[in-house]
């Protein structure tokens, strides 16, 4: 392989996964975006979505085209009862308050998913049949190609619903200023819930679009979703397409990174982008306002 | 907004400024006194080991609650300070053949050094940068201490690390051990107890409270939090050595996530801002797995709902919660008592 197409491979792995990434990211922002809080279970909320797949198609006997989409509900169910359960009672308390209780439900559910699946790693089959895309001397997986317009179709259908529809916009009201919004009749904590089903919904996207390419496990979570908050600050917390554009370029970074430095050291690529970004520019490359929030 | 009503929800602040000037000292010698005594009250050696383990946790319990009880921060990385100072202390004394306190000495500092490195720019920002700043450092700590072979020995470990010695003095014995180990925790509790009541600890509570409304009284916020984050994670890197000198050996698995959550769960069940509860919170939890040895699998589960179920219903943890019930159990009894001495008087 020469090293333009050596590079080419790079870029197309490291896109395929960081889309995976940015879709971790986009569930940070979307709750982000509503509550002020930083959601720590959004890393299992990706893991969920390959596992329960994976389950759904060997335990159930589940066809995968149903599988999939079963998967995605069923998390997204999840992610509203985390909400009703565990955030709604003590909404209004302090952010370390919320904080430790999205840490202890990540744990749960990571735990959960230990219990009921063990510690195996599984893989989920590919969306379509068929072998590698030769193209410039790199190899396509026809599954990466799933990814890019899964990916795509989701960043467009979220701006949509931000853009063209009054749930949408009323949910960036709330991430304008939550008092006003209620003033104006925006019920705060439906939105808020809406957020989490929402975020729960594309993380679990994201984590059963890269199931076939990557293995799935129990533990997959924290890794997931702290590469998806690195994502975050990497396109400027709080801007949803940011986010996912921060999460490709991630992507490719920390391919590049495993390619041509060191495969051992590959997860460590995202956290030192991800600390050298808080020092040096913690708005993030896309963002543009100050990250100070009173 | 729902915010604003904050009613300084973890501070047992309130309730320790009611107690008499000399409380805080009778306190610990009491503590002193009980945790002295408590290797001859023991059955056996082994309690002795899980006292010593116990007292590593107190350290770094005792640490993190200033960061999360004052400063109103998580650090999901504690478990990386503890292991860089276990690490650089093991394998300065251990390969290098420095003296142990030598060893220890790099170790602390490599420790502040880095938590500097890391606290200045996540603690200028506002949200939670610090927590997921610290969980990226403590993953990055961990792949190294993994990959690192040639250094740290990789997964299998790093073993050949010599006991304590201090001036020619060898602490082998497990009971010799658990005075160094327990006088200490002792002493870092009394700092931590002074840095409290100090002209620092009050502007550490007015940040928790409001960070803005400290910084227009003219507490210096930033400042603040960085200093009690590099000194939570002093903290670390003293029971970090400790813990090198006394397993003789290390490895990544100590020194992982799940550490770091281990010991965010001790803060939180012992109490934010208590540092008593820490001191229970780190006894409790060491205890808890040895008593329970089915729960091998479960124990991180059980954390997680520690966890959620603390914060939500009892965000005081467990001695204020105590101090609570016994409060509405004694109120509950008075009342009854007189109750029950009206009904008397209508019989009558």
């Amino acid at each position: 392989m020469t090293a333009a197409s050596a590079f080419l491979q790079y870029v197309i792995s490291g896109a395929t996964v960081g889309s995976t990434y940015g879709l971790a990211a986009l569930g940070f922002t979307v709750i982000f975006n509503t509550t002020e809080i930083i959601n720590f279970a959004q890393g299992e909320f990706v893991m969920l979505g390959g596992i329960l797949a994976v389950f759904a198609l060997q335990w159930g006997g589940i066809p995968l085209p149903v599988a999939v989409p079963l998967a995605v509900l069923g998390v997204t169910a999840i992610g509203v009862l985390v909400d009703r359960l565990t955030i709604r009672p003590v909404r209004g308390r302090s952010p370390i308050t919320l904080i430790i209780i999205t840490i202890g439900v990540s744990i749960l559910l990571r735990g959960g998913a230990m219990l009921l699946f063990g510690k195996d790693t599984f893989s989920l089959p590919s969306f379509s049949p068929g072998g590698p895309i030769h193209l410039g001397g790199a190899t396509l997986l026809p599954q990466s190609l799933w990814v890019g317009v899964i990916t795509l179709l989701t960043v467009l259908a979220m701006k949509f619903f931000f853009e063209r529809t009054l749930s949408g916009k009323a949910m960036l009201a709330c991430a304008c200023d939550r008092k006003a919004a209620s003033l104006m009749g925006i019920h705060v904590d439906s939105m808020v819930t809406l957020s989490f089903a929402f975020s729960a919904l594309v993380g679990a996207l994201g984590g059963v679009i890269l199931a076939p390419i990557t293995l799935t496990s129990y533990d997959v979570g924290i890794l997931l979703g702290l590469k998806g908050f690195a994502a975050c600050i990497l396109g400027g917390l709080g801007n949803p397409f940011g986010a996912v554009v921060g999460g490709v370029i991630l992507g490719i970074l920390e391919s590049l990174g495993a390619g041509l430095i060191s495969s051992g050291y590959k997860d460590a690529v995202a956290f030192v982008i991800l600390l050298g970004l808080l020092f040096l520019r913690p708005q993030g490359l896309l963002g543009a306002s100050s990250s100070e929030r009173v | 907004m729902p915010g604003s009503g904050n009613p300084a929800p973890f501070d047992g602040t309130g309730a320790r400024t009611r107690f008499r000037p000399g409380a805080h000292i009778t306190g610990l010698l009491a503590f002193a006194a009980g945790m002295g005594l408590l290797p001859f009250a023991l059955p056996n050696e082994y309690y002795l080991t899980v006292l010593i383990v116990a007292g590593f946790y107190s350290i770094l319990v005792i640490g993190l609650n200033l960061l999360m009880g004052y400063a109103g921060q998580v650090s999901l990385g504690h478990a990386a300070f503890y292991g860089i100072s276990a690490y650089t202390t093991g394998i300065l004394t251990g390969t290098y053949h420095w003296p142990v306190p030598a060893g220890i000495a790099a170790g602390l500092l490599l420790v502040t050094g880095v938590a500097y490195l890391i606290g200045v720019p996540t603690l200028k920002l506002r949200g939670h940068y610090l927590a997921m700043g610290t969980l990226g450092f403590g993953i990055i700590v961990f792949i190294v201490f993994n990959e690192a072979t040639s250094v740290t020995g990789g997964p299998s470990g790093f073993s050949g690390i010599p006991k304590l010695s201090v001036g020619g003095k060898v602490f082998s014995s497990d009971r010799e051990y658990y005075y160094v180990v327990w006088g200490t925790v002792f002493l870092l509790f009394a700092l931590a107890q002074n840095l409290v009541r100090s002209r620092m600890g009050r502007a550490l509570r007015a940040i928790h409270t409001s960070e803005t409304a400290a910084a227009v009284l003219g507490v210096d916020t930033g400042r603040y939090k960085t200093f009690v984050f590099v000194l939570s994670a002093f903290y670390a890197a003293v029971a970090g050595a400790l813990y090198a000198h006394y397993v003789t050996f290390v490895s990544p698995g100590s020194f992982g996530f799940h550490t770091s959550v281990l010991l965010v769960t001790m803060v939180v069940l012992g109490g934010m801002a208590s540092l008593w509860g820490a001191v229970l919170g780190a006894l409790f939890l060491t205890f808890l797995p040895e008593a329970l040895r089915a729960i091998e699998n479960l124990d991180i589960l059980i954390y997680g709902a520690i966890l959620i179920l603390c914060m939500m219903y009892l965000p005081g943890g467990l001695v204020e919660g105590a101090l609570k019930g016994w409060e509405a159990l004694l109120s509950l009894t008075r009342r009854g008592r007189g109750a029950a001495a009206d009904g008397g008087g209508v019989a009558r």
